[in-house]
Parts: C-alpha cells; sequence; structure tokens
C-alpha cells in the first residue's frame, strides 16, 4: 500500500510537448509511471514518445481511463490548467510550474475544493513518488527506495536528501510528496497527514518544514490530536532574518508569523523531535520505530 | 515589489478612491513651488521603501510656502533605516475627524484575501494586532464573488466605523478591486481619514505587487527602483537568481531554495554568517554556475564560498564545469568548499580532481570546514 498513487495509477501529462514536459515524461516512464496521454492545446493528433497527445483534458479523458494528472504548463496559464483537469473529473492534479500569479492561485484551490471531489498537490511543488510503483513528479527517482516511512516536504532538494537518506539508512520511503514553496497551495501537511496515518505501509511520519506561514503549526495541531504513528520534524531556514523572502515565495516570516520558534514550540507540544540536521531525521526515525 | 506611498495612492485613485492632493518633489525648491500652488497647509513625507518614517523625521507639516522648503530641505537625504530619502510627497493636509484602518492582505490559512477593518487607524497595525486583536475586525473574501456593497456596509457597521456608510463601503469595495487589479499582496490605508467635512479620504497608503503577477503589468513593473534594492541582488535578478544579500561573510551558492536555507542554517550552526542566499534553480547548466559565482565574488564582505549541490535535474558535471570555468578566468578568488551529490556525482568529482577546490562527503563536514578557514582568516 502507500497513498494516492500505486502501480495501476494512469497518468495525463498537461504541458507534454514542452520542454520541462517532455523531458519528464521521460524520466516518469523510466520510472515505470503508466503515463497514458498528453495534453497541449493545438497539438491534438501528435504523439510524444509514443503517448497519444490531445487539445483538451475532456478528450484525453474520455479516451483513456485517467487518475491523475501532471501539469508542465508555464505560469501564465497555470491555474486554468488546473481547473481544467479539475473539471474534466480528474480526482489526483499535481501542479509543478512555480511563479504561478498568487490570486490565480487563491481563486483555483477555492474553486477546486468546491467540487469537492479533486485533491490538487502544489503549485510550486516537485510532485509525489510512491517509489518502484509511481512518480508523478520532477524527483530523481534513483534515491527513493520503497520502505516504511511517509515523507511530506515543502522543498525540492530537501526531500530528495531526506529520502537519500532514509533509503540508505534501509528505512525507506512509503509515499513522499512534496506539497510546494508558495504561500496559497492545494494540500497542506495537515491534509495529507489523515491518509499516511491510514496507510498501513507506513510506520512513520516525516514532516520537513521551513520559515513562514503557520502549516507546520496546523500540522503540529493535528499530530497531537489524531496521529497514530510517529512523526518526525525538521525546519528549513531556522537562521533566516526577517521580513526576507528566501526563494520559495512562502518562506518569509512576516510580524510574528512564521518563526521558527513558534514551529519549534508547535512540535514541541505535540511530541514531536525536530531535527537540527538531514542526517539527525534518519536517527529520530529509527529511535521513534524502535521505541513504539 | 514596494510601491512608494505616492505610487500606491496613484493606483488607489485610478480605482476611485479619493486621496488628498499632492505631487512629488526631489528638491526644496520644488516643494516650495508645490506648496504655494496649493496655498494652504502641506504634509510633506519622505517617500522610501520602508516604515518608520514619522519616528525618523520623514513626515513634517508646513504652514508656509517657504516653511515648504525649509522642511522638505530637512527630509531630503535623510538617511531611514538604511535608505536615503530622494523624493518627497508634498500634499494637501486634511482636516481629520476619525482615522481608521482599512487593509487587505493574503491570509494563508483561509486561502483568501483577508480584508482587516479597525476603528484604531493612524498608528502601527501590527502593534494594535499584537495587543488588542480584538480591536481589528477579519474578513475572509470570497474569491468568486469579490468584496459586495452589501458585505462592506455589514463590515464598517460591524467594526464600529463613523462616517458616511455609503462612502466608507465604497472605499473598501474599490480597494478590493484595486487589489486584485493590479496584483497586489498587500494594499492598505492607514489612515482612512473621515475629514470633519464629511468626505473618506485614504491619508496614507501602501501596496505591496506579487512579484510572480508582475508580467501582467508592465506599467507597473518599471516603477522599480534599482536603487531601493542591493546592486548585487538586481545583478543577480537579471541573471535569473533568487539572490539575497546578508551580513556575514560566507558565500552561498546551493541548488533549490530549500536547500539553500538549509545550508545557511548549517553554516550559523557551525559558528559563521552566510554572506548571501542563492538558488541556482533547477537544471542549472555551467554558465549559471559560472555567473552566480561571478555574483558572489563582487561580494566584498565573501571571504569564502560554499557550494552545496545535491544533483536531481541540475547535473554535478555541470556545477563542476561552471566552477573550473570561473576559476580558469580568475573570477573565483576565494577558497571554496564543495559538496556535490546525486546525479553525476562522479563525473563532478573526476573533473575536479586536482584543481584547488575542497570537497568534502557531506554539508555538515563542509559547512565546519568553510567557517573555519573564513573564520581563520583563510588559507
Amino acid at each position: 500500500m502507500s497513498i494516492l498513487v500505486d502501480q495501476n495509477t494512469r497518468v495525463l501529462v498537461q504541458g507534454i510537448t514542452g520542454r520541462e514536459g517532455l523531458f519528464h515524461t521521460e524520466q516518469m516512464l523510466k520510472a515505470g509511471t503508466k503515463v497514458v496521454a498528453g495534453v497541449t492545446p493545438g497539438k491534438g493528433g501528435q504523439t510524444v514518445q509514443g503517448i497519444p497527445v490531445y487539445d483538451t483534458v475532456k478528450e484525453a479523458a474520455a479516451q483513456h481511463g485517467v487518475d491523475a494528472s501532471i501539469i508542465f504548463v508555464p505560469a501564465a496559464g497555470a491555474a486554468d490548467a488546473a481547473l481544467e483537469a479539475a473539471h474534466a473529473g480528474i480526482p489526483l492534479v499535481v501542479l509543478i510550474t512555480e511563479g504561478i500569479p498568487t490570486m490565480d492561485m487563491v481563486k483555483a484551490v477555492a474553486e477546486i475544493k468546491a467540487l469537492d471531489k479533486v485533491r490538487l498537490i502544489g503549485g510550486n511543488c516537485p510532485g509525489l513518488i510512491t517509489p518502484a510503483a509511481c512518480k508523478i513528479g520532477i524527483m530523481p527517482a534513483s534515491v527513493f527506495k520503497r520502505g516504511r516511512v511517509g515523507l511530506i516536504s515543502r522543498s525540492g532538494t530537501v526531500t530528495y536528501e531526506t529520502a537519500k537518506a532514509l533509503s540508505d539508512a534501509g528505512l525507506g520511503i512509503s509515499t513522499c510528496v512534496g506539497i510546494g514553496g508558495d504561500p496559497i497551495i492545494g494540500s497542506t501537511f495537515k491534509d495529507l497527514l489523515p491518509l499516511f496515518n491510514a496507510d498501513p505501509e507506513t510506520e512513520a511520519v516525516v514532516i520537513c518544514g521551513e520559515i513562514g506561514g503557520s502549516d507546520e503549526e496546523d500540522a503540529a495541531a493535528y499530530v497531537k490530536a489524531h496521529m497514530k504513528k510517529p512523526v518526525v520534524g525538521f525546519i528549513g531556514g531556522r537562521s533566516a532574518p526577517k521580513g526576507k523572502k528566501m526563494g520559495h515565495a512562502g518562506a518569509i516570516i512576516s510580524g510574528n508569523v512564521g518563526t521558527p520558534e513558534s514551529k519549534l514550540a508547535a512540535f514541541a507540544e505535540a511530541g514531536v523531535p525536530v531535527a537540527d540536521t538531514i542526517d539527525q531525521i534518519v536517527e529520530l526515525v529509527r529511535a521513534k520505530l524502535q521505541a513504539s | 515589489m514596494n510601491l512608494h506611498e505616492y505610487q500606491a495612492k496613484e493606483l488607489l485613485a485610478r480605482y476611485g478612491i479619493p486621496v488628498p492632493p499632492g505631487r512629488v518633489a526631489y528638491t526644496a525648491d520644488e516643494a516650495k513651488a508645490i506648496a504655494s500652488e496649493y496655498g494652504d497647509t502641506v504634509v510633506i513625507k519622505a517617500q522610501v521603501h520602508t516604515g518608520g518614517r514619522g519616528k525618523a523625521g520623514g513626515v513634517k507639516l508646513a504652514k508656509t510656502p517657504e516653511e515648504a522648503r525649509e522642511k522638505a530641505s530637512q527630509i531630503l537625504g535623510l538617511n531611514i533605516r538604511g535608505f536615503v530619502t530622494k523624493k518627497v510627497l508634498v500634499g494637501k493636509a486634511v482636516d481629520i475627524a476619525k482615522e481608521y484602518y482599512a487593509g487587505l492582505i493574503l491570509d494563508r490559512v483561509t486561502q483568501r484575501v483577508v480584508l482587516m477593518l479597525s476603528k484604531e487607524g493612524g498608528v502601527d497595525i501590527e502593534e494594535v494586532a499584537a495587543e488588542r486583536p480584538q480591536a481589528i475586525l477579519k474578513y475572509p473574501i470570497n474569491p468568486a464573488t469579490g468584496l459586495r456593497p452589501f458585505e462592506a456596509r455589514e463590515l464598517v457597521k460591524q467594526a464600529g466605523l463613523e462616517g458616511n456608510l455609503g462612502k466608507l463601503a465604497g472605499v473598501l469595495v474599490q480597494l478590493y478591486q484595486a487589489y486584485v487589479g493590479v496584483d497586489a499582496s498587500t494594499a492598505e490605508i492607514n489612515p482612512l481619514v473621515v475629514t470633519a467635512q464629511g468626505e473618506v479620504v485614504a491619508a496614507d497608503a501602501k501596496i505591496v505587487l506579487d512579484d510572480n503577477a508582475l508580467y501582467r503589468h508592465p506599467d507597473l513593473s518599471r516603477l522599480r527602483e534599482a536603487e531601493a534594492e542591493h546592486p548585487l541582488e538586481v545583478e543577480a535578478s537579471n541573471y535569473g537568481f533568487a539572490y539575497v544579500k546578508l551580513e556575514g561573510s560566507v558565500g552561498i551558492i546551493g541548488n533549490g531554495a530549500g536547500l539553500v536555507m538549509y545550508t545557511l542554517d548549517l553554516v550559523n550552526r557551525s559558528g559563521g554568517k552566510p554572506a548571501n542566499f542563492l538558488d541556482i534553480g533547477g537544471g542549472a547548466k555551467a554558465d549559471v554556475v559560472y555567473n552566480a559565482i561571478k555574483v558572489v565574488c563582487k561580494d566584498p564582505d565573501v571571504k569564502g564560498i560554499f557550494i552545496n549541490i545535491f544533483g536531481g535535474i541540475t547535473r554535478a558535471d555541470e556545477v563542476a564545469k561552471g566552477v573550473i570555468q570561473a576559476m580558469n578566468d580568475g573570477i573565483l578568488t576565494k577558497p571554496v568548499a564543495m559538496r556535490v551529490a546525486g546525479t553525476a556525482e562522479e563525473e563532478a568529482k573526476k573533473l575536479l580532481e586536482g584543481k584547488p577546490v575542497y570537497m568534502y562527503p557531506s554539508s555538515i563536514e563542509a559547512a565546519k570546514a568553510i567557517v573555519e578557514m573564513v573564520n581563520g582568516g583563510g588559507r
């Protein structure tokens, strides 16, 4: 088992004929993902890597059973692409694009949540992977080994490093979800924790957070109230100055919101140990698994 | 991107919000000319990209044109929190009866734009929020409908604002239209003034624009002022990196915002101080790395550089090629501690063999080493 995706998940690629779309379609196929169709408006009828391309998501979904869509559409059209997938009834939409205008995301997230049957991951995220089964994202699959730990992260490279460390240590990953570094995203830590809580393959969960916003605090509250499995935390950007945007649009401390102190206190309150370094994440997970 | 008060007021006026008459002056004589044209008491306000202007002496009243000249000459050139005042807004003073606060911000918890409304305007709203949060009414706006007049009227009543209900509510509706129209991330009117004559005017305004949406507002992106930012930040942004100038002496280059933040943390934990944040982004080629090194080496505060790469889409050998090119061209003159892992790690290590680059197997060791080199006066 795993969450959200498995080896049977049928995947659509939106923006499949663009540079990023092409490259990552190839990489996803190599990782064993069942990519069944692509969409690029105006390029319907072509094939890419043997995969048929359609003008609209509706057409692609009617021809192939589609379980999930991954979006590589440039920022100006990315929120619209997510809405197109959602209205075509695709239950899982993974939005990779970075730099999407914030108001576009405010509107799209509200509309998709109102549909109440579509899960949006991202934008500005690396996607998700269940190792050796399905990758819907841009992460290097080679560093992910299948295993016992669920991983949720706001960052890309920190996720890969953590996954590699957990894999090298023999613990492995059940499913890894990169939720994205923007202020407005489709799914937060607390939206995904219940899925890991219910997944029999996942024995522990790692939350890789960072400064800015209060998603880590919300996650800690959920852990305290509901989580049956051990959770380990990590917070990036603990030394960042206030008011400066650290690469991710969401990683900014404004006023007293988003400080590392607040996140550390929330995790401590929930009994979640926080690793100072990525190597320490492995030690803490191991200790938690031995204790439980 | 931050806008100046006068720019923010121009935008609000475009959306129908009344603002006091005012113009920008770059010299004391210009300020005097504007004041004599108005023939009335004026307020002279420093136009700098920072808060706390009033406390720093950057806001003064002038009753006569001659006084306006005097006050403007005191404010022009004034250093406010590191920003030198190069222009002032000379505006007609308003006859204040009531001062309120109205602001729109992006709220991550509700994932909506939230209207904040308070009777306690004209003061630092963050202080009000900290001391008496109940004094601020917060209302998340449905993005599908926007803020409608009936909602605005109800909110004005609920917050206890006194004055012409239609005019006050109208300003709130227009403020939301402006927020969405210019793609702001913050839009504030503080104070929102009800004058002795019963008019409602925005006596001060602050707008921060959403950088992601600037591409669809070419007229607004032209307002960006290079001098308001660190010159290296401007250069880096021309190259397309995310770069932030910091206070320390260890230059940092990495791939991925999360990894770069983590690298800053490691340098701090090792007793060093990062000189910058620089993310080369995903899939960077040798030339991008070369330019990154160029920017970091231009910073005179940098005593050593830590390059931290986890190859995913970015190939570590491309990074190595950029480093070698920078050495060959004599650009890379500072000691470098490097750690590479992931895609093409072995190729990168082979390329760097015998080069004057200190390679470390882990980020932690590289951080300790570079801090030692920098703090120990280099090698």
